[in-house]
């Protein structure tokens, strides 16, 4: 079915636009146009039926869902749930203090901080129509493993005692009381009129916030389809010497893109032969280690907290990129 | 005089909202004045966790989105 976006190009780029079909320009202009248009036309389809299933689900049913489980069951649905659930970043602040005063552990809400960012229905939507499914699978994988690991040691270092005076004394009261307290929020009742505006508003909202990252991110793609010549990067960075990973999560850092932007890029990175886990290193550095992100947290904690979560982070892709590196062979098998 | 309060965290939607707040009041000839509050510890306190929120006179009355002209209008009326 999406061989018809390849079609298109071949029409467009070769028929309409005379380019010759070995020519850097033409390689480059054919990925950027078939990339596009099937990236935007799965993405107008993909979230509009997306959001009309998720249209019920609010962060005040999440959070109490998560509440009634125990710690164990909590860092993965934190995870979890910061996969599905509609969220910005301009609400983590938010989040953050509504979760931690209703006394979850601070573990928990990171875990769905961390892998907000990470996997997300455009993200997913993405990387398969890119990458294929498998691949797609051990990237929702391992952006759970990211924060649900992240978020066990926060809790094992008792990261709550470095949070703001007034973050900290509401999860200490929330702690006090039982959590049968807590009043249960209804299931909105939500007619198919009330779903199909809900999906038709969410879809104007997301692609009004990505389509220039989706064009800058082919873009970039594109530009090193066409013009980085194949194999350029095990010629020149050594086929995956452990060092490369570590280099690859300081290059992401000061970058700071959403998966929007990132996927498109990673996918001519893979091609032109960086190894896989270090182009994951790279694209998770980029998107889930950001400095705004930080900036807010700063608010409701200290800073010893902020540099012990960023350390966290950052030798967790490490690892993420050393065990993929190790393990691509019998994962991707013929397959990238 | 309505005291309307906007919560968040200092986005762009929490702008606009207070933005259209203040056009549709300005219009309907509704005494009020507009706030943004971005201090965590006030949203915390009105148990908000999906912003833009807005609260009137220090009850909450929508949250997580830029709320469309009739819902203003309704929440000013109210």
């Amino acid at each position: 079915m999406l061989e018809v976006f390849t079609w298109l190009a071949d029409w467009l780029v070769y028929g309409l636009g005379g380019l010759e079909p070995d020519s850097k320009l033409a390689s480059s202009l054919h990925f950027f146009v078939e990339d596009t248009t099937k990236i935007f036309a799965l993405l107008v389809v993909m979230i509009y039926i997306i959001a009309l299933l998720r249209a019920s689900l609010n962060l005040e049913r999440v959070r109490h869902y998560i509440q009634q489980k125990n710690r164990f069951a909590g860092y993965g649905l934190g995870a979890g749930f910061g996969a599905i659930t509609p969220f910005c970043s301009c609400s983590s602040i938010p989040l953050f203090l509504g979760f931690t005063s209703a006394g979850i552990p601070l573990g928990i809400t990171m875990a769905f901080l961390f892998t907000s960012p990470i996997i997300n229905e455009v993200a997913v939507i993405m990387l398969w129509s890119l990458l294929g499914w498998e691949f797609t699978l051990v990237y929702i994988a391992i952006g759970m493993i990211v924060g649900i690991g992240g978020g066990m040691i926060l809790d094992t270092l008792r990261g709550e005692r470095w949070l703001k005076d007034f973050a900290a004394k509401a999860y200490s009261q929330a702690a006090e009381r039982p959590a049968t307290d807590q009043p249960v929020p209804e299931k909105p009742s939500l007619s198919l009129k009330d779903r199909h505006e809900f999906a038709r508003d969410e879809l104007k909202e997301i692609v009004g916030r990505i389509w220039q990252w989706v064009i800058i991110g082919v873009g970039l793609g594109a530009a090193l389809h066409g013009f980085v010549p194949d194999g350029w990067f095990a010629e020149n960075l050594g086929s995956g010497q452990w060092w490369n990973v570590p280099v690859a999560v300081f290059a992401g850092l000061p970058l700071y893109s959403n998966a929007t932007g990132v996927i498109p890029v990673m996918e001519s990175l893979i091609l032109k032969g960086l190894p896989v886990g270090t182009t994951l290193a790279f694209c998770m550095s980029t998107v889930a280690a950001s400095v705004p992100e930080f900036i807010m947290l700063k608010q409701v904690m200290q800073w010893r907290l902020l540099a012990i979560i960023f350390v966290i982070l950052l030798v967790n892709f490490m690892i993420v990129g050393w065990v993929i590196n190790l393990l691509s062979p019998w994962l991707f098998n013929g397959m990238l | 005089m309505k005291k309307i309060e906007v919560l968040g965290t200092g986005c762009k939607k929490c702008t606009t909202t207070a933005e259209h707040i203040g056009a549709v009041a300005k219009e309907l000839g509704i005494e009020a004045s507009v706030e943004k509050v971005t201090d965590p510890g006030v949203i915390m306190s009105y148990q908000v966790m999906s912003t833009p929120a807005v609260a009137i006179d220090g009850k909450l009355a929508h949250s997580g989105s830029v709320p469309d002209r009739r819902k203003i209008e309704t929440m000013l009326q109210d």
